[in-house]
């Protein structure tokens, strides 16, 4: 049986550093360098887009860590996600000034609310490193007393499935109020600069990108670095038999409560990138609907492989700006029928048709190497033994 | 008073002065006088067009006191032609011959929103006729508001001993329509140079407010209770389904929702039907003929989403989720773009309305019904899960699905007809639904997470925990809404279910012993 690390272990090294470069290095240059007419001419709107789809890709890697090797199925990812692009759509609305439409140094929504004075959560963020340090530790902090709870009282499987459920909704409608000081259903837009940099320009995004891509990679050699970790080995036991890992003397618990919030501070820096690239954060990017949507990027790209949740995340991104751009109804039946599909005929996503095909290739068996699907071996429901 | 008088006057002397220049009147006032009237009456009317001011003033005195609804038409024809500050000044007269006349009206609500009308009127001469309608009221509530009018309008005596009884009177009535009029009472009696009267007045009008004070918070109890008992029925009902079918096979289904959907709108085609090929008197009978197509159509997608997705994920509960969840997609699509975004269940007659229980109690009849189906679903289960073969299975594979198996239950056949049960029951939620809200698209996403809650903390496989869990939920929202708002109240319970997971964290009655895991 196979642990779900093999396919990084065999593609760690050299794909790694071929798919960096090509995002870090040429991807910019195909934007710089040709003209604009040419072919090979990357457009400013795309690269931005593309940075876009990597900032979800970070926050996919967090999903597959927690869904795909330790088996626990969050679909309150949103929310972190959520809470890291709001600390940075804070600091850019801080950072607005005179320039709003106002002309007031209150952020807009303020003004037209009526706040006379700036809300004292909002005060810190306007430091840039607080920001930055606040879009991680927020989430991370949220997740570890919400997690310290849930997996306290062994609330597993489908029950914490639906709390964090009914977290995306909470959340969802807390932001949406006025009186939360957050933007209400406008959410944080508008924003001009970052550190100095003016958002408008071109010059900014590129280096927006650049950090994107850098930071992904770091998130990516992250997690196959606790992957690789005793405690990653820990994190799959647990997701193939919780009983037998605590008969083993671990406390599983412990292993939950690390990745979740491991998770969560990854969201949080999806979130972290994704304000300043996209310029607008709604309480629409956080309910319940968008949380799952990021659960099925996983499973397109192929659960319990971490390429597979970065090529799950950016094709089902670019698939969506694609259709919604040409069939704005189809969307919903083609997000819908991605679900059924793949959770019944393609179980290991996209990163597992690659496999087989290369296993009818070498003309070997195709069960020898492919990781387990998790909890497919259990004939027996959960909690029915 | 007198300005109002002198007000009317001179209206009335515009009115004089624009007849006399309108030839056309003639012919249109002389056309619809049909009802034989008082020859006093009939001088009254024409004294309106007299010069004198006082016999034009005795003269509305006296329509007031002796006019009928027959002098309607009259006066109709008087103010059609009439300039605006005229019409100003006849409108009240007409609308107190009106009232009176709906005094007698054979519909209770008539004869009671005529009563308000009248006790609001300020016109004296209304409590006779309010006092003369209540002896043969025999509704109840009519006769309360009759009391109350008279009472109101008797505040305004210049008999101070009146004026105390009617407060006092107003006081015993728990008159949430008198409490303006009595905080002047005690405002009036607050002032450093209040006679002596005004005092005893205030001190009345004080110990009045303060009961119907204490009797509207009382009311509202009741009522936040009688909401709470109503949501907490709505979350059974979708619940029960739910909850039946994840104790089963431990399969949360996402699409619980849209199959209340489908319910809902088999109930708005049923409608649909019922007004494009039955005449309309039996138009009221659409709403029990929907109730066995919404069941049959939500069992029927339920059966299909059972045989097509679920049966091939059993043993993978997250999975099932995700891809139920990817059903309701589609679903809610299918109907938004089949549908449209707006469609309405006219309720049908006898659901319309609402009691009045107590005074200031009011209870709209679709959310009794509801509790009712609630009790109804809860008993037909119960019998169905207990008494009957299928149910017996149904228990024993829940228990132990191997063993079952060994005993030759079809386990498969058990499952399939379960999820096709409990899709019929969200249909049934989605039918009774279409009586407190709109038909659309996201009907099932409103209430869904809640009812996911209700399964959690109520626990697997036991029908009280399913009952006391959705009372729990529903009673508690309703019960914090007052103080902290829908949106923290939401928060709060989803805190509270936490914090309860904390203390029994597979839900109110979890399996025990070798069935727990």
């Amino acid at each position: 049986m196979s642990d779900g690390t093999t396919d990084t272990n065999r593609g760690g090294g050299l794909s790694f550093w071929v798919v960096g470069g090509i995002l870090l290095v040429v991807m910019p240059l195909l934007n710089l360098l040709p003209p604009e007419d040419s072919w090979f001419h990357l457009s400013d709107f795309s690269l931005n887009r593309f940075g876009k789809f990597l900032a979800f890709a970070i926050l996919a890697l967090g999903l597959d860590l927690i869904w795909g090797y330790t088996g626990i199925l969050s679909l309150g990812q949103g929310v972190f996600f959520g809470l890291g692009a709001y600390c940075m759509g804070m600091h850019m609305m801080l950072t607005i000034g005179k320039e709003s439409v106002y002309g007031s140094d209150m952020p807009d929504f303020m003004v037209w609310n009526q706040v006379k004075e700036l809300p004292l959560f909002w005060k810190p963020f306007y430091s840039f490193p607080a920001a930055v340090i606040g879009a991680l530790l927020v989430p991370m902090a949220f997740a570890l007393v919400f997690g310290f709870f849930a997996f306290r009282s062994r609330i597993k499987g489908v029950y914490f499935a639906i709390i964090t459920q009914a977290l995306a909704l909470a959340a969802w409608l807390v932001f949406n109020r006025n009186d939360t000081n957050l933007g209400g259903t406008n959410g944080l837009t508008d924003f001009k600069q970052v550190i100095g940099y003016r958002l408008s320009e071109p010059g900014t995004q590129r280096v927006l990108y650049i950090v994107t891509v850098v930071c992904l990679g770091a998130s990516y050699l992250l997690c196959r670095w606790i992957i690789r970790s005793r405690a990653g080995r820990v994190l799959v036991a647990v997701r193939d038999s919780e009983k037998r890992v605590v008969f083993s003397g671990y406390t599983p618990p412990n292993y939950k409560l690390f990745v979740f919030v491991v998770s969560a501070g990854l969201a949080g820096l999806a979130g972290l990138l994704y304000a300043p690239q996209v310029g607008i954060i709604t309480p629409a990017q956080i309910g319940v609907l968008p949380s799952l949507e990021m659960v099925i990027w996983v499973a397109v790209g192929g659960r319990g492989s971490l390429a597979g949740a970065v090529l799950g995340a950016v094709s089902v991104n670019y698939g969506r700006s694609v259709l919604t751009n040409y069939f704005p109804e189809l969307w919903p039946f083609m997000l819908g029928g991605l679900f059924v599909l793949v959770v019944l005929l393609f179980p290991d996503g996209m990163v597992g048709m690659i496999r087989k095909g290369k296993d009818l290739l070498t003309r070997r068996k195709a069960s020898e190497e492919r990781p387990i699907v998790p909890n497919q071996k259990i004939v027996v429901p959960e909690g029915k033994r | 008073m007198v300005i109002s008088l002198g007000r009317t006057v001179a209206a009335l002397v515009i009115v004089g002065l624009f007849l006399f220049f309108w030839p056309s009147w003639t012919t249109a006032a002389d056309g619809p006088v049909s009802a034989p009237s008082a020859s006093s009456v009939e001088q009254a009317l024409n004294q309106v067009t007299s010069e004198d001011e006082s016999i034009r003033a005795a003269a509305i005195r006296l329509l007031i006191e002796q006019g009928d609804a027959g002098l309607l038409p009259r006066l109709e024809a008087i103010r059609a032609n009439a300039s605006r500050s005229i019409r100003q000044v006849i409108k009240p007269l007409m609308d107190l011959l009106k009232n009176r006349a709906k005094l007698a009206s054979p519909d209770s609500d008539a004869r009671r929103s005529a009563a308000t009308d009248l006790g609001s009127s300020g016109n004296p001469s209304a409590i006779a006729w309010l006092d003369a309608a209540k002896v043969n009221e025999s509704n109840k509530w009519v006769r309360y508001t009759m009391e109350e009018s008279a009472a109101l309008l008797r505040l305004a005596s210049d008999d101070p001993s009146i004026k105390v009884a009617s407060v006092e009177k107003l006081g015993e009535l728990r008159s949430g329509n008198a409490v303006p009029a009595l905080k002047s009472l005690v405002e009036a009696g607050a002032v450093a140079e209040a006679s002596e009267q005004q005092k005893v007045l205030a001190k009345a009008a004080d110990a009045a407010i303060d009961r119907i004070e204490t009797w509207g918070d009382w009311a509202n109890a009741i009522e936040t209770i009688f909401r709470g008992i109503s949501l907490s029925s709505i979350l059974l009902i979708m619940s029960l389904g739910l909850a039946i079918v994840f104790g089963l096979m431990g399969v949360i289904n996402m699409a619980h929702g849209e199959l209340m959907m489908v319910g809902a709108y088999a109930t708005f085609v049923t409608q649909q039907c019922f007004t494009a090929w039955f005449p309309p008197d039996v138009f009221d009978w659409y709403f029990p003929v929907a109730l066995p197509v919404a069941f049959l159509a939500a069992a029927g997608s339920g059966f299909l989403l059972e045989a097509t997705v679920i049966r091939f994920l059993y043993g993978r509960p997250l999975e099932t989720m995700l891809a139920t969840w990817g059903v309701s997609l589609v679903l809610m699509q299918a109907a938004r773009v089949y549908f449209g975004d707006l469609t309405a269940v006219v309720a049908p007659g006898p659901l319309r309305g609402g009691a009045q229980v107590l005074v200031g109690v009011y209870l709209p009849y679709n959310r009794i019904f509801i509790i009712a189906l609630s009790i109804v679903c809860v008993l037909g289960i119960y019998f169905a899960l207990f008494k009957s073969n299928l149910g017996l299975r149904v228990r024993a594979v829940t228990q132990n699905r191997n063993m079952s198996a060994c005993l030759g239950i079809p386990t498969r056949k058990v499952d399939s007809y379960t999820f096709a049960f409990g899709s019929g029951l969200a249909g049934i939620a989605g039918w009774a639904l279409t009586m407190v809200g709109n038909v659309d698209p996201g009907l099932g996403q409103n209430y869904i997470v809640d009812a996911f809650m209700v399964v959690v903390t109520g626990g697997v496989g036991k029908l009280a925990g399913t009952i006391v869990a959705s009372l729990g939920i529903g009673g508690l929202n309703k019960l914090i809404e007052p103080g902290l708002g829908a949106v923290y109240g939401k928060v709060l319970i989803l805190v509270m279910v936490i914090l309860f997971l904390q203390w029994r964290p597979s839900g109110l009655f979890a399996m025990k012993g070798r069935d727990a895991d």
